[in-house]
């Protein structure tokens, strides 16, 4: 996409850029026409994290620069200076303390970082938000399959993307991989295996008896063997949940393993827990300190997991929604809507922040207590898809996103 | 005598409805399935856990807070000790570098004998325990117990539709034990009183218990939310948290479509000010129990869906429970959950309106709700689509292999299995469809929880391919009474009848 360039450094994805209209549809025109026509040699890998609960953007990246903050936050505050000072983004935004890894990687263009951002949807529930999130589609209540695996099923059979599945993590799969195409299961071993030969005639009963249960053993068994393969296999440490620092750098080595495998899967999906800081939230140290640190160690765990890779990688991290710009009555944050979502990776054009910031004054606010969404996370994440795997605008439009043809691919968000 | 046709229904509907087969069930349980559980269900009654070291709530409030207390006293004895060691001319070498990681480690950060998945939760900051070292610390030691206690209770019944029930009610209105030391050390509790005395009888009793109980006021924050115009709200400039009000309005009633609005849960928060759990002091009742505080509830009558509600204190709150149960949007909400859970993820559309049918026209009367379920032909004869969920399937196993699991083989193979007790990722509950139970992991992990119990009772069941057809009665396939019958060992024969697509789906 290099001929885009210079159009897209201007008017999609500058600092605080306007995204208007005219620039969108004069960037709709850049997307190739074929799927696969702008793919050419690469061999792309592409996770997708999904924060479940809401992320508080507004401390993981706190604007700092505006003149309102300040006010909003009392008792949760970041500083841009003193102790535990939050690290420089562009002398507006600033990123909090706990993500050293993320920081050291936007500086050196391995990562950008979208803000005022949010899905279609408007209200506040977190599992509405996240079907909405997940699915793909307009709004809830839509649930038999999600956008990752639609977009697999979109693309060419035969290629290394569409036959190496989409790779779901978590004994239960998240939305976002659930679908028709194949899927593979993986989380972290916490107990003795079974033995082949028990999983051999389990699979010849449910062939003759139960063709679903047999359709998810043998996924079983592929994932199992590529796992084998990287020297994952029997490595049956305890260890946290999704919600804990080690969970979380557990479940990003392991996806990192399987998307890293020459016969693994291309693209993944998995979920960290937790985010839903109601009450006592902390500021620089704290609740929500202590998870984004997770997150950080599990982006750092990705770039060394995926090192040969890394170069062809984009790590999109997203949430339901935000919360409350204004702080509640218990040191926390309510449910709300605008929020951050980072694209991390040696495959995105870093070092940059997007956004088409609204303010925090009271009429600035959406319904006068939400961060205001300006980017549509859809227009990012068919940016990011469209020039990763060269799928065109229209199956963007119809099959992965359906009903989003007026929502633009943002443009160069990949380099 | 039954015609065969009506034996597998009957078979499949106790699996459905009930636990399922239990060694040394009587020979008629099959023939007589309906007659059973609807009888269960006349009774009214479901039984409490016996064996526990709490009696209650109230004991375990108390109990918890003098745990609490003398956790502090004893980090700050070690931070003193520390601080000793650090000072100057010390003898120890290298004792300053220890103090100071001792004095600055964060919560959350201890190592040594937590518990298996819940050790370093960031919600979850379980203090490190006391002496002796190797007892876990009483929040989780508690758990565990109550954990046992409600396994081996399931294990008993002949039918079980109770304790199905009380699944389900529990995960309705679930609360995540690894929010904080209280919902761990309380959600036993919670589920004995909260829901079992309520399953057979008003969905109104049910909500009030639930959300008056102090594990959910402590799970969804409502004991930190303070009316801002209050007494306490106007001296400490502290306010509202909408967090249970928004769930009980998504999740426990109305349902994320029942028509309510963003006013409607800031105004559900401010009716509900002031319920809350006793401080430690214990000023408005026994510490740890549930009080009303009428120094933070909001003054004034704020509308919900449309309507006033002026009356003093606790009543309004009261007040505001008693419409939601009786919204019509809660019986279509509640029924379509039931029939979900107990027939099939698409719910057939006129068994769910009948439920909610008989749900309005007995303003909530579960007792009604549950028998219309269990007399009606389309629940008992859809076909067997739905997967055993992990506790079903725990319970089916040790049911079905006439053995009693302690503590930790409950919680190691539930947590693998992605449904221990009690924690939720979320307080929207465990899933209840096949997407999320009958995924290729999830297929996996239970297999390797199969081979693990079919090794463990190898020893003690006599003949695997008797105990099949016991066990799955008149459903079993040839397929799978020849998988049992070639199987290399015995171990492996028991994986394969626990792992049978007739064992795993009901």
């Amino acid at each position: 996409m290099s001929d885009t360039d210079d159009d897209c450094e201007r008017m999609t994805a500058s600092r605080r850029a306007v995204l208007g209209a005219a620039g969108a549809l004069f960037a709709w025109s850049f997307v190739p026409k074929f799927a696969y026509a702008a793919a050419g040699s690469r061999d792309p890998r592409f996770l997708l994290v999904v924060l479940r609960g809401a992320l508080d953007g507004l401390s993981a990246v706190p604007p700092i620069g505006d003149p309102d903050y300040l006010g909003l936050r009392e008792g949760i505050a970041l500083a841009k200076d003193g102790p535990d000072a939050a690290l420089p983004l562009d002398g507006f935004f600033y990123l909090h303390p706990a993500m050293p890894n993320l920081a050291r990687l936007y500086a050196s263009g391995q990562a950008s970082i979208v803000h005022a951002a949010a899905t279609g949807y408007r209200e506040r529930s977190h599992f509405d938000g996240q079907d909405v999130l997940e699915s793909g589609q307009g709004g809830p209540g839509r649930t038999e399959s999600g956008w990752l695996n639609r977009l697999i099923a979109s693309l060419p059979q035969g290629e290394a993307v569409s036959r190496h599945g989409v790779l779901g993590v978590g004994v239960v799969p998240p939305l976002v991989v659930r679908g028709q195409a194949p899927i593979l299961g993986w989380a972290p071993p916490r107990m003795a295996r079974a033995g082949p030969d028990l999983m051999q005639r389990l699979g010849d009963l449910y062939g003759e008896r139960d063709p679903g249960l047999a359709r998810a053993l043998a996924q079983a068994i592929e994932t199992e063997g590529i796992a084998q393969r990287r020297g994952m296999a029997g490595d049956t440490r305890g260890g946290g949940g999704p919600d804990s620092i080690e969970g979380m750098k557990r479940i990003a080595e392991g996806a990192a393993g399987l998307v890293g495998a020459d016969d693994g899967p291309r693209i993944a999906a998995l979920a960290f827990e937790g985010w839903d800081t109601h009450a006592n939230e902390g500021g620089a140290k704290g609740r929500l300190a202590q998870l984004l640190g997770g997150l950080d160690g599990a982006l750092a765990t990705f770039e060394q997991g995926l090192k040969p890779v890394w170069k062809d990688t984009v790590v999109m991290v997203v949430t339901e929604f935000g919360r409350t710009a204004k702080v509640n009555g218990t040191v926390g944050t309510d449910h709300g809507t605008g929020t951050v979502a980072f694209l991390v990776g040696g495959a995105v054009k870093g070092g940059r922040m997007i956004a088409d910031w609204p303010g925090l004054r009271p009429e600035q606010l959406y319904e006068k207590r939400d961060l205001k969404p300006t980017t549509d996370i859809r227009a990012v994440a068919k940016g990011v898809v469209s020039e990763l795997f060269g799928l065109s605008g229209p199956v963007l439009a119809e099959k992965v996103f359906p009903g989003t043809g007026e929502i633009a691919p943002m443009q160069g968000i990949v380099g | 005598m039954a015609s065969p046709s009506v034996l597998r229904t009957n078979s499949l509907g106790l699996q459905r409805f009930g636990l399922g087969f239990r060694l040394g069930q009587p020979p008629g349980a099959r023939g007589e399935a309906r007659e059973l559980l609807l009888a269960e269900i006349e009774r009214g009654t479901v039984a409490q856990p016996t064996n526990l070291p709490f009696a209650g709530s109230a004991e375990i409030g108390a109990a918890l807070y003098a745990f609490e207390d003398q956790e502090k006293s004893e980090r700050e004895a070690r931070r003193v000790l520390a601080q000793n060691a650090a000072a100057p001319n010390a003898s120890v070498p290298n004792a300053a570098g220890q103090g100071a990681q001792i004095a600055t480690a964060p919560p959350g950060a201890q190592v040594g004998t937590a518990p298996p998945g819940a050790a370093s939760s960031v919600q979850n900051q379980m203090p490190q325990p006391s002496k002796p070292p190797n007892e876990p610390a009483l929040p989780y030691k508690t758990y565990r117990d109550e954990v046992l206690a409600r396994v081996l209770l399931a294990l008993e019944p002949d039918g079980g539709i109770g304790e199905r029930l009380v699944q389900f009610w529990s995960n309705h209105f679930c609360i995540g034990a690894t929010k904080s030391n209280m919902t761990r050390i309380m959600a036993g509790a919670y589920e004995r009183e909260a829901i079992r005395p309520h399953v057979f009888g008003r969905f109104e009793d049910m909500l009030v218990a639930a959300e008056s109980h102090p594990a959910m006021l402590d799970f969804l924050d409502n004991r930190l939310s303070i009316g801002p115009g209050s007494p306490a709200g106007k001296r400490r400039g502290r306010g509202l948290n909408e967090n249970l009000a928004r769930e009980i309005l998504e999740l426990h009633t109305l349902g994320v479509s029942g028509g309510y609005g963003q006013i409607d849960v800031t105004n559900l928060a401010r009716i509900i000010t002031g319920w809350t759990v006793v401080g430690r002091e214990g000023g408005l009742g026994a510490p740890g129990s549930f009080a009303f505080n009428a120094g933070l509830h909001e003054p004034g009558e704020p509308p919900l869906l449309g309507k006033p509600y002026g009356q003093p204190g606790q009543e309004k709150g009261l007040a505001a429970f008693s419409d939601l149960a009786r919204h019509p949007a809660t019986a279509d909400f509640v029924a379509i959950k039931l029939v979900r859970h107990f027939v099939a993820d698409e719910p057939p559309p006129a068994l769910a309106r009948d439920l909610a049918t008989v749900f309005r026209r007995t303003d909530g009367d579960l007792k009604a709700v549950s028998r219309a379920l269990l007399e009606s032909d389309v629940a008992w004869e859809a076909q067997p689509t739905k997967i055993r969920t992990p506790q079903e399937f725990l319970i089916a196993a040790y049911r079905a292999l006439g053995r009693k699991p302690d503590s930790g083989q409950i919680i190691g193979p539930l947590g693998v299995m992605g449904q221990p007790f009690w924690q939720p990722s979320g307080p929207n509950g465990y899933p209840d469809t096949n997407d999320a139970w009958a995924s290729a992991e999830g297929i996996k992990t239970r297999i390797d929880v199969a081979a693990n119990w079919g090794r463990q009772a190898a020893g003690s069941v006599p003949d695997p391919r008797a105990l099949a057809e016991d066990a799955l009665g008149p459903q079993i396939s040839a397929e799978t009474r020849q998988a049992i019958a070639r199987a290399e060992s015995k171990s492996q024969a028991l994986a394969l009848l626990l792992m049978s697509p007739e064992f795993q789906r009901r």
